[in-house]
Order: C-alpha cells, then sequence, then structure tokens
C-alpha cells in the first residue's frame, strides 16, 4: 500500500505496467519491487529447489527471492531482482519458474516431499538402473531446474566497453564514499564516484537521518551535484564496481538504459567500464542478514532495513501489521520509522534480554524469540517465544527481521583476500591490504554509524591522496548520527523444529547444514558445495556468515575458527552482452580484406577464411552452378595460359640492416647470405624443438635489404618470433624488421603466358628475367617489385604495388589476362595447383612434421634455429610419417582430407594406423583425385596400395603412393 | 553404508538421522607403504585404485588444503575421448570407458551425463583435420561423427550458423562425451578409498622429500614427518613447486585458466559445444547455469584468478556463437592453476629418484582423465611398470622427442 | 594487469603477448652439450614468487621486455627492454 506522503518518487508522474498480465501503476522514483509492494503484490517469486511462495527479503542487489522476468520478445530478460528494476512506463513483468502459475505451482510437489530430497540427496541416488540417469532421472531434473528463460534470439539492444582513468575511484556514493570523493575532489586528483544506485546516498536514502539539519539523502544530493560541476570529478550513477583485478583495474557495469523500455538513439544497454584506478576506495556500505528461524521463508518476511527502505525511501507500508524481530539495536528504527509513517507496527521483538529498546504504540518483547510462522502465500501469523519458554501467535502480515549487517567487503576477496572475524562487531571485516591500491571506508569496514562512516570515508581518502601526492584538503566532518548499533549475535533461533531458511533461493536450511555436518562435509567449502548454500544469483550475500554461524554453533567453535567465506568476482552479475559487446556477428575477430575484394564481390566471388583474411575462393561464371566446375576452369586456364590471384595475405616483413644475411641464416634452416641481390630463395623456418615452423620465400633486393614471406596464418607468429630473436637472442646483430603485409598488395600471375601479360604491363620491357630472379620494376609511373616466384608450378611472377594501387593493379592484371585467355583464379584452384605440385600449406606444416618429413632435411644447416633438436631420435627414422602423394585406385573414386592409412588388408585399428591424408583436389590435368598424405616411411613405399580408413565421409576405398610432384616433375614449366 | 533410492527414502523418513560420515579424519600414522600427494581427483582415484586393483590398503592421502579443493573442484567438467595422437587416444579412451560405469563403480553419484561434444568447423581445413580426428578416433574404438552443416544446425538451433566471420560449416561429434559433476568425482573416489582403508589426511601439506641415497623415504610435512615406501605426486597445478623439493626440474609451467558461470536459466544447451577458432566452450549444467570458458590467460599464475582481456575475450567468442547469450548474466568467475607441460599432454612415470612417481602436466584436461589417471599411476606405483593405457605418457619423451603435440604449437606451453 | 612499457609508457596488458621464462633468452651455444639444449627448450623453473619472463608489446612499439613479475599475485616488479641485457 502506499503511503499518503513523503518518500523519493516524483507523485506527479505515475507509470503504468503489468506483473503476470495484470495492470498495476506506480511512480517514477519506483523500483519494480515497491511499485508491487505499492500493489499489494506480496507474492513476487518462487524458490529453486522446492518452489516455496516467496516475497522480497531486500531492498537491493542482494535479492534472493523477487526474480522475474522483464521485457518481451527478443527484450526479456530473465532473473531480474525486482528489487533493483527502476519502474519505466510500460515495462512488462513475470514471474518465472512456476508452473501453470505463480499462485499455484505445480513443482511445489517438492516441498512435500522435502524430507527426501536433504543435502546431496542426489548423490546417493539415481544410480538404478545404470541407464536411466541420461535417459529418465536428467532430463526431469534438468526440466524442472533453471530460473528464468532466455528469449533465444538476438538482443536487439547493443551494448558497449570502455576504458576510463582515475587517480581515485570511489565505490559506493553512501556518506563514507560521498566524503571520500569530496576530500580527494578538492585537493584536485581525478576522481571516479561510482554507485550501483541510481541516486546518490546510499543507505541515507533509507533512513530518516538528517544531516547537518538537512535530510540526509538531501545532503548527498546537494554533495553529488557539487561534486558533477568539478571538472575532476566523473559520477558514474547506476554504475556497479563488479570486480577488482591486477594492477588498479576495476570492472564496472553502467546500467546505461534499463530504466527504459529500451534505449535512446545511438546510446548502449550497458556499457562495461574497465577503470584504471591509481588508487580506489571501497565504500559499499552494508548488508543486512537475516536469522533463521522455522518458516522464515514466507512472503512478508523480509529484512527490517528494507522494510524501513520501502516506507522511507518510496512511501510503501510494507504491510498492514508489522513485527519487527532483532537482535540489534538497528532493527528497532524500523519499528519507529513505519509507526512514524502511520504503519501499525503490533511488536518489537528483540532476542537480547536486558534491553531498553524505545517506547512506542507497539509491543515490548524482550528476551524473546520467533519461533515458527503461518500463511500459505504470504505472512498470516508469527509465534513467539519469551524468556520464560511461553509460545504465543501474533497475528501480523509482516515480520521485519535483522539479524545484524555484514560490511560489503566482496571487492576485498577478488585478488584472494580472506577476510578477517572481528568479535567486536560480529562481523567479517576486510584483511587490509587485500587488493593493493584499495583501502575500505564506512561500513563496508564496519563502521556502522553515519559520522564514523563518513569520517572514515576522510580518513581514507587522506591516505589515499597522500599516497597520491596530493595535499588533503582539511574538511569539517558533517554533523549525523554518531552511535553505531550494539548486538548480540543470534544466527538461529536455538530449540525450534522445522525448516528454518538460510538461502532462500536454494532452499538451504540449518537441517541441510547440520547433515552436511554428519557427514563430515565440514570444512566451509565442502559443507557451501554439498549443500549448495550461496551459490545461488545472490552469491551468499545473505545466506553465508549465518552459516557460518549454524556451524560454528554445530562444532561447538567460534566462527572464527570455522573459517571465512570468500566471494568471487562479479560482485552482481554481469550480462553477458556487456562482457562481450561487440562482438555479435563481424565484430568478434579481425577481417582483412584483400585489395581485390571489391573486384571479387563485383563477380560474385564467394570468399574463404585464411588466418584473419578472408579471400576469394573461385570467380564463378555464368552457367557455372558448382563450385568445382569454376575451380576446374580456372586451374586449366592457369596451365593453358594465364590466371591472376591476390595473394596479398601473405605475410610480408622488410629485413634490413649490415647483418641482416647473418640473422636470416640463422633463422632459415637454410642459407640465406649466399643469395645475390636480385634472386630470391624458398626459406624453411624450424622452432628450436627442431619442428617446422613456417616456410615462404626470401628475396634479396640489396646486400643490406630481404623482403620475406610468411604462410597467410602464421604472419604475425613469424614477425614476433624474428622480432624475439633481433632483441632477444642476438640484440648484437645490426638488424631492423618492419612488417609490410598490409602496405604491399601483391598478385600472382601464372601461366604460360604470364610473361606476356606482365611484360606488356611494365613501363619498360622486362628482358631477361629468369626462375627466381626479383627486381624493382615500374607500372605506370607507380615503383613496383617484380618476383619470379610460383606456387603453381607455372612460369609465374608475383607483382606488388603500394596497396593502395593494388584494385587498379588487380583489374588491370585480370583485363590483359582476359585478353590472353585467362583470367582471375581463387583460393581453390590455387590450392589445386599446388597440390599437383606437391607444394606445402599449413594443412601439412601442421607443427609435428619436421623437414626431414617433407623430404627437405637438407636443406637443414648448423647454427641455425632448430637444428640441434631435431637430432633427437623422436625427430628421425623412418618409423616417423613422411609426405607423400596418394591417388585413389578406383579411377575417378574420391579422396577425403583426414582419412587414414594402413597397408592392404591391415585391421583398421589404432595399432595399424600408417598415416593419414592431409590435402586432396580433383585434378582436372590428372583428370583423377590426387591427394598429398604422410605415411610412415613413406618415401620407401612408391607404388604401394594401402587400404584407406574413413569412418567420417564416403571416398575411395584404396590408394596408391605416387611419387610427387604429380605434374611436371622436371619443372620446365617453371623454368620455361 | 550403500547408497540407494531406498536409503534415501529410509532416511528421510527418519529426519535424515542415522547417515554415516562419507569419510574419517583420521590422524597421520608414522608411516604408509604408500603416500600420495594431493586430494584432488587423480589422487584419491590413484589411493582408490591403489585399494581396488592391487589390494594396497596402507596408503594415505595428504592434502594441503580440503580435499576436492584444487582443479577438480574448479573446471568446467567435460569429459570426452577426441584426441588424434597415439598415447592420448588409448589413456582417453580408457578414461571414458571408466567413467561410463563410475557411480555403479563407486556407488555415488557422479552424474556423468553423456549428452555428446560437438567441435565446431568453420573452415574445410578444419573439417578435414577433424575429419582426421575422428577417424583415430574410431580406429581406437571410440565413437566420433562428422556432422555436416545442416545436421548441426538441427543437433543445435540456438548457435549463430550464419555469422559472417565465422560460420558454421559442420563438426565433430562425440556422443559419449558429456559432463559430470566435479565435486561429486571427488567425493566418490574419497569415500571409495577411505572405505577400503586409505588414510585421507587434510590440512596436511607436504614441505618436503626425505630422501637417502636415491630413495625417497617419506615426507617432511605441516604435520610432522611421514615415512613411506613409496610416494606419488598428484599435485597438478603445483608439480613444479612440488616436485622442486625432490630436486627436479621438469617440463612444466603454472598457469591460470578461467572459467564462468551464469544464473540458473531453463534448458538451451543440450551437450557440449566448442567453438575452437573463437577459443571458446560452453554446456549448461543440470542446475541451469551456463558453465563456459576459454583460453589460458596466457602468463605464468600461480594466483588462481585471471584477468579483464581474457574474461572479455570469452564472452565476445559467447556473442559471437550465440548472440541469444546477450541478456544471460555471468553470476561467478574463478581459476584454477593448470600444470602446462611443454607437449599439452600428461606425464604420468618414474622420477630419477627411486620410489618417487610423478602424475602431472594435465594442462586444462585432466577431469576427464581422473579415472584412467588414477588407474594407470596406481598400477605404476604398485608394479613399477607404465600401465598399458598410459605407455607414451613418459617423463623422458622431451628429451628423446617422442612428444605428444595435439595443438602442433611446440614447447610454449600457453598456447597449448 | 598493467605494464609500463620503457617506450610507450603504462598500458593495460592485453596490448602485450607473453612469451615464457626469461631464460629463452639464454640459448645455448649451438655446440653446446645436448643437455644444455634440452633444459633451454624444456625445462623451467616455473616458480611461485618473482619469475623473470618475455612479454612482447605487441600492439604498441613491438619491444620485447624483460619482466619480473611475481607468480603469486601478479605485481610487476621490474620491466627493462630485452635488448638492453641485464
Ligand atoms: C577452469 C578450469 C576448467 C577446466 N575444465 C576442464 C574440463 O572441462 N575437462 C577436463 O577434463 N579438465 C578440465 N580442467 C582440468 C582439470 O580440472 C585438472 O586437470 C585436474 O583436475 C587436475 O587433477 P586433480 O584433480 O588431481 O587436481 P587438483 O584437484 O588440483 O588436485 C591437486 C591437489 O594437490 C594438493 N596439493 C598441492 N600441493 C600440495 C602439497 N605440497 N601437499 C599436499 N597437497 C598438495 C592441492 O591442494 C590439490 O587439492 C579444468 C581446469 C580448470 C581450472
Ligand atoms: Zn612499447
Amino acid at each position: 500500500m502506499r503511503l499518503e506522503t513523503g518518500g523519493l518518487i516524483d507523485r506527479a508522474a505515475p507509470l503504468g505496467f503489468r506483473f503476470d498480465g495484470r495492470e498495476y501503476s506506480g511512480f517514477q522514483g519506483d523500483t519494480l519491487a515497491s511499485a508491487l509492494l505499492a500493489g499489494g503484490v506480496r507474492l513476487m517469486g518462487r524458490s529453486f529447489k522446492y518452489h516455496r511462495p516467496r516475497g522480497v527479503l531486500s531492498a537491493g542487489s542482494d535479492e534472493p527471492n523477487a526474480l522475474m522476468e522483464v521485457g518481451t520478445g527478443a527484450r526479456r530478460r530473465p532473473n531480474t531482482r525486482a528489487t533493483v528494476q527502476e519502474l519505466y512506463e510500460g515495462l512488462e513483468a513475470r514471474s518465472q519458474n512456476r508452473w501453470p502459475s505463480l499462485a499455484w505451482d505445480a513443482g511445489q510437489v517438492s516441498d512435500l516431499l522435502a524430507p527426501f530430497l536433504g543435502a546431496g540427496f542426489y548423490y546417493k541416488t539415481f544410480m538404478w538402473p545404470a541407464a536411466f540417469w541420461e535417459r529418465v532421472y536428467e532430463p526431469l531434473i534438468r526440466r524442472a531446474a533453471g530460473l528464468g528463460r532466455l528469449s533465444g534470439k538476438r538482443d536487439p539492444d547493443a551494448c558497449d566497453k570502455a576504458f576510463a582513468h582515475c587517480d581515485l575511484l570511489v565505490i559506493g556514493a553512501g556518506p563514507a564514499g560521498l566524503m571520500a570523493a569530496l576530500m580527494a575532489a578538492e585537493a584536485g586528483a581525478r576522481v571516479i564516484l561510482a554507485d550501483e544506485d541510481c541516486r546518490p546516498g546510499g543507505r541515507l536514502l533509507a533512513e530518516r537521518e538528517q544531516v547537518d539539519g538537512a535530510p540526509g539523502h538531501a545532503w548527498a544530493a546537494e554533495l553529488w551535484d557539487a561534486l558533477a560541476q568539478m571538472p575532476n570529478v566523473t559520477p558514474m550513477p547506476r554504475t556497479t564496481v563488479t570486480g577488482a583485478y591486477d594492477g588498479g583495474t576495476f570492472g564496472a557495469l553502467e546500467r546505461v538504459a534499463e530504466h527504459m523500455a529500451r534505449p535512446p538513439e545511438a546510446a548502449p544497454r550497458l556499457t562495461f567500464w574497465r577503470i584504471a584506478a591509481r588508487r580506489a576506495i571501497l565504500a559499499a556500505g552494508a548488508l543486512e542478514r537475516p536469522v533463521a528461524f522455522p518458516h522464515n521463508d514466507r512472503p512478508g518476511v523480509m529484512l527490517a532495513g528494507a522494510a524501513r527502505a520501502y516506507a522511507n525511501r518510496w512511501a510503501v507500508a510494507p504491510g498492514r501489521r508489522v513485527a519487527v524481530f532483532t537482535n540489534n539495536d538497528d532493527g528497532w528504527r524500523t519499528a519507529r520509522d513505519l509507526s512514524a509513517q502511520g504503519i501499525e507496527v503490533a511488536a518489537l521483538i528483540d532476542s537480547r534480554a536486558g534491553v531498553t529498546p524505545p517506547e512506542g504504540p507497539w509491543q515490548l518483547m524482550t528476551g524473546t524469540h520467533v519461533t515458527d510462522t503461518r500463511g500459505r502465500l504470504g505472512l498470516r501469523a508469527v509465534q513467539t517465544r519469551d524468556g520464560g519458554g511461553r509460545h504465543r501467535w501474533l497475528e501480523v502480515d509482516t515480520l521485519a527481521v535483522s539479524g545484524g549487517w555484514n560490511p560489503a567487503l566482496h571487492l576485498t576477496c577478488h585478488m584472494n583476500g580472506r577476510p578477517r572475524w572481528n568479535p567486536a562487531i560480529h562481523a567479517f571485516v576486510p584483511a587490509s591490504d587485500a587488493v593493493p591500491g584499495l583501502d575500505v571506508a564506512g561500513a563496508a569496514l564496519g563502521q556502522f554509524s553515519t559520522r564514523g562512516a563518513m569520517k572514515s570515508g576522510q580518513y581514507r581518502a587522506r591516505k589515499a591522496l597522500e599516497a597520491l601526492g596530493f595535499e588533503p584538503p582539511s574538511i569539517p566532518v558533517p554533523n549525523a548520527e554518531d552511535t553505531p548499533p550494539r548486538l548480540s549475535p543470534l544466527w538461529q533461533v536455538p530449540r525450534t523444529r522445522g525448516r528454518a531458511w538460510l538461502d532462500f533461493q536454494n532452499d538451504v536450511t540449518v537441517k541441510d547444514v547440520a547433515l552436511a555436518h554428519a557427514e563430515n562435509f565440514r570444512s566451509v567449502e565442502h559443507m557451501k558445495r554439498y549443500t549448495t548454500l550461496g551459490m545461488a544469483t545472490d552469491q551468499g550475500k545473505s545466506a553465508n556468515v549465518g552459516a557460518l554461524g549454524v556451524m560454528a554453533d554445530l562444532a561447538g567453535r567460534e566462527i572464527a575458527q570455522i573459517g571465512t567465506t570468500t566471494f568471487r568476482p562479479p560482485y552482481t552479475p554481469i550480462d553477458i552482452a556487456a562482457l562481450g559487446a561487440g562482438a555479435d556477428g563481424r565484430g568478434f575477430a579481425p577481417h582483412r580484406l584483400p585489395p581485390s575484394h571489391a573486384y571479387g564481390l563485383e563477380r560474385g566471388a564467394p570468399t574463404v577464411e585464411a588466418g584473419l583474411w578472408h579471400r576469394a575462393a573461385y570467380y564463378p561464371r555464368e552457367g557455372e552452378t558448382h563450385w568445382r566446375e569454376s575451380c576446374d576452369r580456372e586451374a586449366r586456364m592457369v596451365r593453358q595460359a594465364v590466371g591472376v590471384c591476390d595473394v596479398t595475405s601473405l605475410g610480408k616483413i622488410d629485413v634490413q640492416g649490415t647483418d641482416a644475411a647473418a640473422f636470416l641464416d640463422r633463422v632459415y634452416a637454410n642459407t640465406m647470405s649466399t643469395l645475390k641481390p636480385g634472386r630470391v630463395r624458398y626459406g624453411l623456418m624450424l622452432r628450436d624443438d627442431g619442428f617446422v615452423m613456417d616456410d615462404g620465400t626470401c628475396a634479396r633486393l640489396g646486400p643490406e635489404h630481404f623482403v620475406v614471406t610468411t604462410t597467410t596464418a602464421a604472419a604475425g607468429q613469424v614477425m614476433a618470433h624474428l622480432e624475439f630473436c633481433a632483441q632477444c637472442l642476438w640484440p648484437q646483430l645490426d638488424v631492423a624488421l618492419v612488417s609490410v603485409t598490409e602496405a604491399w598488395a601483391q598478385c600472382a600471375i601464372a601461366g604460360p603466358k604470364s610473361r606476356d601479360l606482365v611484360d606488356g604491363l611494365l613501363d619498360a620491357p622486362l628482358g631477361a628475367f629468369p626462375f627466381m630472379a626479383c627486381g624493382e620494376v615500374s607500372v605506370r609511373g607507380v615503383g613496383a617489385r617484380l618476383f619470379r616466384i610460383s606456387f603453381s608450378g607455372e612460369h609465374a611472377y608475383e607483382l606488388a604495388v603500394p596497396a593502395r594501387y593494388g584494385d587498379a593493379l588487380f583489374r588491370r592484371l585480370v583485363d590483359r589476362a582476359e585478353t590472353l585467355g585467362g583470367g582471375p583464379y581463387g583460393m581453390e584452384a590455387l590450392n589445386v595447383l599446388r597440390i599437383e605440385k606437391g607444394l606445402l600449406t599449413h594443412a601439412e606444416l601442421h607443427g609435428r612434421t619436421t623437414a626431414d618429413d617433407l623430404g627437405l632435411g637438407r636443406m637443414v644447416k648448423p647454427g641455425s634455429i632448430g637444428h640441434r633438436m631435431r637430432e633427437r631420435a623422436g625427430l628421425s627414422g623412418r618409423w616417423r610419417e613422411q609426405l607423400v602423394g596418394l591417388e585413389a585406385v578406383e579411377p575417378g573414386a574420391r579422396l577425403n582430407g583426414g582419412a587414414r592409412l594402413v597397408a592392404a588388408g591391415a585391421a583398421q585399428v589404432r595399432q595399424m594406423d600408417q598415416g593419414y591424408v592431409t590435402s586432396v583436389c580433383w585434378s582436372p590435368q590428372l583428370d583423377r583425385y590426387i591427394a598429398l598424405g604422410f605415411l610412415r616411411d613413406g618415401r620407401n613405399r612408391t607404388g604401394e596400395v594401402l587400404d584407406i580408413v574413413d569412418h567420417m565421409r564416403s571416398g575411395a576405398a584404396q590408394a596408391q603412393v605416387v611419387p610427387l610432384p604429380f605434374f611436371d616433375p622436371e619443372g620446365g614449366r617453371l623454368r620455361a | 553404508m550403500r547408497y540407494s533410492g531406498w536409503q534415501v527414502i529410509a532416511k528421510g523418513l527418519r529426519g535424515q538421522r542415522g547417515w554415516q560420515p562419507a569419510w574419517r579424519d583420521p590422524a597421520p600414522k608414522l608411516a604408509y607403504q604408500v603416500i600420495i600427494i594431493g586430494a584432488g581427483g587423480h589422487g584419491l582415484a590413484t589411493a582408490y585404485y591403489l585399494a581396488k586393483n592391487h589390494g594396497i590398503t596402507d596408503v594415505a592421502v595428504l592434502e594441503r588444503g580440503w580435499l576436492g579443493g584444487g582443479n577438480v573442484g574448479r573446471n568446467t567438467t567435460i569429459v570426452r575421448a577426441n584426441y588424434h595422437l597415439d598415447g592420448n587416444t588409448e589413456f582417453y579412451s580408457h578414461s571414458l570407458k571408466l567413467w561410463e560405469g563410475l557411480e555403479q563403480e563407486l556407488n555415488y553419484n557422479v552424474m556423468m551425463s553423456q549428452r555428446g561434444i560437438i567441435n565446431l568447423a568453420h573452415s574445410d581445413g578444419q573439417m578435414d583435420f577433424y575429419a582426421r580426428r575422428g577417424n583415430a578416433m574410431r580406429m581406437q574404438g571410440d565413437d566420433a561423427e562428422l556432422l555436416d552443416r545442416d545436421r548441426v544446425r538441427r543437433a543445435y538451433p540456438g548457435l549463430n550458423h550464419d555469422n559472417p566471420r565465422f560460420p558454421i560449416l559442420g563438426g565433430l561429434r562425440q556422443r559419449r562425451a558429456g559432463t559430470a559433476r566435479h565435486d561429486a568425482v571427488a567425493w566418490g573416489f574419497a569415500r571409495g578409498a577411505d572405505r577400503r582403508g586409505v588414510d585421507l589426511v587434510q590440512n596436511c601439506e607436504v614441505t618436503g622429500f626425505r630422501i637417502e641415497r636415491g630413495r625417497v623415504t617419506g615426507v617432511e610435512t605441516t604435520r610432522g614427518f611421514i615415512g613411506a615406501g613409496k610416494v606419488g605426486m598428484a599435485v597438478a597445478g603445483r608439480t613444479s613447486q612440488v616436485a622442486q623439493m625432490a630436486g627436479l626440474r621438469l617440463p612444466i609451467e603454472s598457469h591460470v585458466l578461467q572459467a564462468f558461470v551464469t544464473e540458473g536459466l531453463k534448458p538451451v544447451l543440450p551437450g557440449v559445444v566448442t567453438f575452437g577458432m573463437g577459443h571458446f566452450y560452453i554446456s549448461q549444467s543440470d542446475k541451469g547455469g551456463l558453465v563456459y570458458g576459454g583460453d589460458l590467460d596466457f602468463y605464468n599464475s600461480y594466483a588462481a584468478r585471471g584477468n579483464l582481456p581474457m574474461i572479455e575475450h570469452v564472452h565476445e567468442a559467447g556473442m559471437a556463437l550465440m548472440p541469444m547469450l546477450g541478456r544471460a548474466r555471468m553470476l561467478r568467475h574463478w581459476g584454477g592453476i593448470m600444470d602446462m607441460s611443454m607437449d599439452g599432454s600428461p606425464i604420468i612415470d618414474r622420477t630419477p629418484i627411486d620410489g618417487l612417481y610423478l602424475n602431472g602436466g594435465w594442462c586444462y584436461g585432466g577431469f576427464k582423465a581422473t579415472p584412467a589417471s588414477g588407474w594407470c599411476f596406481a598400477h605404476l606405483i604398485a608394479t613399477d611398470r607404465p600401465s598399458p593405457h598410459a605407455m607414451r605418457l613418459r617423463l623422458d619423451r622431451f628429451e628423446t622427442g617422442h612428444v605428444l603435440d595435439e595443438e602442433g604449437t611446440g614447447a610454449q606451453p600457453n598456447k597449448h | 594487469m598493467r605494464l609500463t612499457c620503457p617506450l610507450c609508457g603504462d598500458r593495460d596488458s592485453r596490448e602485450f603477448s607473453y612469451l615464457g621464462s626469461a631464460t629463452l633468452s639464454d640459448r645455448p651455444a649451438d655446440d653446446a652439450p645436448f643437455d644444455a639444449w634440452h633444459e633451454y627448450v624444456h625445462l623451467r623453473d616455473n616458480p611461485a614468487g618473482p619469475n623473470a619472463e618475455l612479454w612482447h608489446h605487441v600492439s604498441g612499439c613491438s619491444a620485447w621486455l624483460h619482466v619480473v613479475r611475481d607468480t603469486r599475485n601478479h605485481q610487476v616488479l621490474s620491466i627493462r627492454l630485452a635488448e638492453e641485457g641485464a
């Protein structure tokens, strides 16, 4: 019910919304939970295991019960805490994890079975019959489990990620955080002040306290506004600092537009921030903890601080007739505040004997406990037991419970810090220096009075400023409440029967903890894992400390001896869309396109992935319906006339220096220093473990100037490796390396007519340009490089021009090629041509092959990288699989990459495995399937027929080992 | 006490009274025939099979913290046998077979759920590679099938099959793969070993070895010296540290691997999906949380926690693969210390010190190895000969060059 | 994690790539005994504590860096250019 007056809501701005199809209304400033309570809704969810009816427990992000699906269609967001979801016009909410309806949930049968479903029961059963786990039990469990539903659709709203930097990050804009931020701001430090709420003030928003004579929330708002005016301060409302990471890096989630139906034009829904802070102050306040007593989970039982927050901040009466049950002075405020708002407070029940709570229009019951409750879908009555053991029932619809407060120290655990038990305040407090550069202030440190928190904020800010080299200003501490509440611990009400909840969402009760104890799951972590306590969506914010108290009682020890709880990031859950912002669609990985891409698009060329690049696969002609048709035509075209292929994606590294040649001699297995300027040589690079890393060409443009190429996929790796060699291994060598992959567009021109084509294009006649020559040329006045190298076995060139001319060059080459009966060719034909010649790609250079496996063993020379370790027994010998050519025995039968080989007639089992097929193509030249593969002792087995083992695809049954290359073994065409 | 549905009902009727402790908490004896260091999955399984297969019950498992608190309790629980190199194939194949009967073997529901794994392929080259792997699996006697684009689409409609950067061309499926409940595996082996007389000693850190004339005679611990005829190390991410106490330097680096879980959700994913190009994998637990992870953080670490660059990368991969995940929320992330070997494959072998045995180098894949690792390590310790299932998991393979480099990335652990 | 590159300044670790132990800079001579090669390629101290290691500022200036970092808590203790030697 909405109260007549008060609250930080805008009564002039009513908002309509729906919950489970029914219409309600609230006001600007409401949360979904406050508006539902105002609308008389108490039943807001169902628990996970027993499907117990549940209402709100808290008024913040620690809420375990009131989880809902908010939004519709692709915008539906499951497991949204109603307590932090700001209300907006048209909000649609639905209850979840219930069927058919929230009030009538079939899942509740599990509550009847609860006696059998104690902690860990599933480890002891569902084992018979063995096959039933996957077929019967698990599907049933899976269907029943889970909370909300994903929409199954792509999120239409974008999220964002960003970096921020500051001298001081202040986490939490309550009294401590505001004072810390003010200090730092006045000192001139760059300050970020983040708070998960939409308004500053923290706990002050929920209290009727005065600060310097003004309402606390007004004081906070004024200070916040003043800070926001300062150029060195960045206030970040609706921003939860979710995690503390190394080097002063914090993760933070800003809910930019979740208080609206959809983000405004061009704004993200969420922004995930990485904040690099030189220092930070955690002023995240404290979270109230419940008390375990039988049936403490009914809708209407809520935390005392939350009850007060609903009344004070949102002008909502949590119920008509309220009782307060507390073990500390702070709970008294709830009685006082609710009563002041005109809500009937029937009783103030304090577990402590000998305290004197304030008088009021309520029944005072000290030394008294709540021992049970009643009410199926909402609280109707509570049972109390006084010091003399007398029970009585009290008719109330709301019970406000306080078991004390736990400092919100979660971030201090993120780098393995272990909180410390402080027996004076009966709470865990953060270990000091748990996160380097992070100090803790205010209630998060156990300073529970407002003024105490402010002083603490100031003090920590002063220390941080001094460490940063700023002069801390002196600022008076405002007048505010200054008496910390007293408390005597109460984890569970003793001598009761019936289930008493510790973890509300996961339905973990005191009995479960006792069972874990009895079964020797006694370390904190065993208990947690066995019972699932603390594993729900609130990650034990409300449950952990209470459970430790219960464990301590069971073991007859102090909490400090039981161990500590630890919290892992994030503080509150983060949408995957925020952490993964930008990666849907193309955004995930770099996507490089060669200069001829536009041409390829015009020609309808599909692309294939090659490392970071997408390259044209083939260029279909009119009438061609299958890729093979295009590919065969292009391959033939190269062999018969001339083809043009964009090979820009190959890595290109410029190597210069007086020691460039010596350097290359070391990094290549073969010798490069003997290469003459104007010549190119094939190069093989090994790793220092003796296996092949990559291959390519090395062109010597001048005495101290080389350009080496790498395969497309290994370009980055080879560049990093060469830099490593130059900087770490041989810094004394005078050599400089630059990756010029993107600087040069490069096209292969291959085929018997390639010379005609190239010659006609160059500004000067080509002249003698033998196989493996290279040199500078000019194309229409543009400086270019020409290499006479071939990856097809044909007379061929590669022509490189500065990248901006790449598109023009490619088009010109294609035009001219077409006049010569040729044209462009793509990756598919390129692959056919190289297989016909037995040339290698990463299908063969897969990191486990040696130079010898490839038949290149003789190239490797002493003094080069990898040459020593390749001497190991495991890297040589006839048992190793060597590169071979393969052809199907049955004419026309298909070969498949990935097929395995065994000797003819041998059993097709691992022990008989002889090798495998790596690259396959249909050779239009040879009119059959051909393949490259690796075979044990393969070079000695030419002519042998092998059985093919291929369970994955259908194809030829037998293959014959043939010599490589398949085509033009003398290489006459190459040199022609 | 045997566990069964009847017990659960009977004890339920009596208010859950009468359950026995799952294991004892014995004080360590002065000496044991065999000491296993580390009560992770592998250490506990080793103790279990020493007792079960070899009748050796004078065994203690020493654990520095609480049993099951290491990687066995932090992993993403994927069980599979989809390797392609001799040495790995037979070992993991054996492991999968042991998994298939583990509930009955241990009388403990470890929730081995054979819901299948699929490795997605995005290029023809990758399809060929998966075909090769699938064939190796089949030749080993395990199941494997290569799915084309349409079959993947039917099996996993929730993926972005038409991602313009990484369209899904197909995938390799192993139906017998799946997930198991990690804690239950540790607890099941612990209970089984305890019931056969093995002493499980928690809060007992090994701080040194006593080695006399090249032979180990016991271990120094935070609870005093304990003598032993034989000592087996099964300490996962701490392998280098513990081995160093015996003067050994290993081909291992410790790295951190992170993992993530979302809030509970109604079922959206039937099995395990890996997106190799994105270094991402995901499955959904019985409780409804999506469990997922990716690559190592790349730097050496004993901190058992990671940093944002990898956290973000994993989520980016998730969004690329399954855009519908956008409004699911990551609830918790954590890390574990991996003993990354130089070829990415494990080691089960003797050491140069008599009576000291090594089980390590499990990298990020040792959970699925748990039963076979215990089986083979127990065989080695009991007989001083390698188990036929683990012949090639030798320590000297780095010297001899008979490395098992599944990824082909060489002696750089963070690349495996 | 953040690293201060001697050339570029304080940067997020995502700009860098990691190779491994700084012993990788101490490559044995070509004719060193085989054991030295085996140690160089395969064996690592792998300390839980300060570790000298090699990082590459791959998305920055391309410098290789010699970094001492505590593997227990990721605190960076010192950084210099690898080519400058000890
Ligand atoms: C995030 C993550 C995801 C993973 N995902 C998978 C997966 O999906 N599939 C898969 O197969 N594998 C996975 N793994 C790997 C797998 O968890 C490990 O390889 C495996 O658990 C290691 O073996 P273990 O269980 O014996 O190790 P642990 O459980 O780590 O056991 C080692 C034990 O040794 C103890 N110890 C260490 N030093 C000492 C000492 N000095 N004295 C006494 N005790 C000591 C430790 O406390 C620890 O309990 C993953 C790992 C992580 C971290
Ligand atoms: Zn730099």
